[in-house]
């Protein structure tokens, strides 16, 4: 259900508007990727608040683990070894959903309320609504829905939109123990960001800077990078996400045009059989069948 | 059952239970293919015993109408060769939907209308069956961007498809003493000579 002290701005599969006349606050968490020591804190809330336990896995020989998103985690850390000016840097990035302020996932949805997006901009997945199609997945620019085996819905990070309903941030941010996860309004987020980069320049990284693309009109998951303009670094955080074409072509315009051609066929042909009559045999050949029986 | 001795076999049974396979299929698959069109639709899912159920049985209602659609074509595939007489008859086509046959070319068992239709059909129900595998979450799991084109794919050439059936259906309602021949299997020879004159000559010798 939705969570009433939340308004919702968008729905899936909803041709008329949600709720409009309050505007909430736009929250943001923030990811510091250059504080970010691993620890791996984050999934253990994740799965602690959500009450979810993934199956236990088996080592693959580095760190990630698991080595991606389930349904049943719904954040991981993806860890990189890159040179860069000449040195090492490990790279660890908290995966999970990026909360796009023009979503994806909501976009592709055929199931209506399955995909909301408060007026705060979280996007949760309302699992009740899901049917299981996998539409998200292919809507999404971060490759981030995981559609469960045991119940075929899909799953995601929900930026614990039950906690920060009731005024409180995300697991994730409250269990991190350096302080590389900040939650609160997309403003101070942006600003604590600002400092950050600030931060970061003065130790030489020249690229620093914050991650909140603006082809999915910005997210309300953003990161600061050492290496803003190398997001592809990070475990291939794409650089320029937006919603296919592909996708804007199959959720677009196309569809009411083809349905009302759909209309137009079947009423057009109502009305040649109204207006052209129903196309019968002949009386002329209809009298020759006759002749040839009385013969 | 032969309602009149002298009536024209034009369907054998096998021929009509097929046919039916594959329109029963269609209907079920457009019903629900729709419902995840086009959230106007979506309603329809009820009809299926609500959403989850109508997008699980989508897909395997699809394979149905894939393999039977198949038989069908390979059935009537070499009744529906275009000649130049169907060219003639597509380019004064208009004059037959204003009403007026009088100017068409003499016709087989199929006319170039229904050859169209044949051809579109078997194109559509090829992309509908290769986009539909791309799609199916339940057992495959493609690249993205293959699963983004079929999406695109299997909604653009579904919903034309629907228009090639209604417009399929319409002309059996249209031309009346038409929809028998799906039912029992005969048409009167009155029908056949008005409508399909060169298929009369070949059956009845005249």
């Amino acid at each position: 259900m939705a969570l009433q002290s939340l308004d919702i701005k968008q729905r899936s599969a909803t041709t008329t508007p949600s709720t409009q006349v309050r505007e909430t606050i736009e929250v943001a968490k923030l990811i510091d990727v250059s504080a970010c020591i691993g620890c791996k804190a984050c999934q253990v809330a994740c799965s602690e608040w959500n009450d979810i336990r993934d199956e236990v896995g088996n080592c693959h020989g580095v760190y990630d683990n698991p080595m991606d998103l389930t349904a049943k985690s719904w954040t991981v850390m993806r860890f990189t070894e890159v040179e860069q000016n000449n040195k090492l840097e490990w790279l660890i990035r908290k995966d999970g959903c990026m909360h796009c302020a023009d979503p994806g996932c909501l976009k592709a949805c055929p199931a209506p309320g399955a995909i909301i997006q408060y007026s705060n901009g979280i996007v949760d997945f309302h699992q009740e609504n899901c049917i299981g199609c996998g539409y998200c997945v292919t809507g999404c620019p971060f490759n981030v829905p995981r559609i469960s085996k045991e119940d075929s819905k899909a799953y995601k990070c929900s930026l614990c939109s039950d906690r920060v309903a009731v005024n409180q941030a995300p697991a994730c941010a409250k269990a991190c123990p350096t302080g590389a996860i900040q939650f609160g309004s997309k403003e101070d987020m942006k600003d604590y960001a600002a400092k950050r980069v600030t931060d970061l320049k003065e130790r030489g990284y020249d690229q620093a800077g914050l991650y909140d693309p603006q082809g999915v009109g910005g997210t309300h998951v953003m990161y600061v990078l050492h290496h803003a303009d190398k997001p592809d670094l990070y475990a291939g955080l794409p650089a320029n996400p937006s919603i296919s074409p592909l996708v804007s072509l199959w959720k677009g315009f196309a569809k009411p045009l083809a349905t009302l051609a759909m209309g137009a066929v079947a009423l057009g042909s109502l009305f040649h059989y109204v207006t052209k009559g129903p196309n019968e045999v002949s009386k002329e050949i209809e009298d020759e069948i006759e002749k040839e029986d009385a013969k | 059952m032969i309602r009149d001795p002298k009536d024209l076999k034009r369907y054998e049974p096998k021929e009509r239970a097929n046919h039916w396979v594959v329109g029963i299929s269609f209907i079920l698959l457009a019903l629900s293919g729709l419902a995840f069109f086009h959230p106007a639709f979506f309603p329809l899912t009820q009809l299926f015993g609500g959403p989850t159920w109508a997008r699980i049985i989508h897909p395997y209602l699809g394979v149905l109408m894939a393999v039977s659609f198949l038989a069908l074509f390979f059935r009537f595939k070499h009744l529906n060769q275009m000649t130049p007489a169907d060219k003639e008859w597509l380019s004064k086509a208009k004059q037959m939907v204003d009403g007026d046959d009088h100017n068409m070319p003499e016709q087989g068992k199929y006319n170039g209308g229904q050859k169209v239709m044949f051809w579109a059909l078997a194109i559509c129900m090829l992309l509908m069956a290769v986009s539909g595998l791309l799609i199916w979450r339940a057992w495959f799991g493609f690249d993205i961007t293959l699963v983004r084109m079929g999406a695109v794919v299997h909604a653009a050439a579904g919903a034309f498809m629907i228009g090639l059936i209604m417009v399929h259906v319409y002309a059996a309602i249209w031309v009346k003493g038409t929809i028998r021949a799906m039912w029992y299997g005969t048409v009167t020879r009155g029908w056949a000579k008005q409508h399909h004159r060169g298929w009369y000559r070949q059956v009845t010798g005249k």
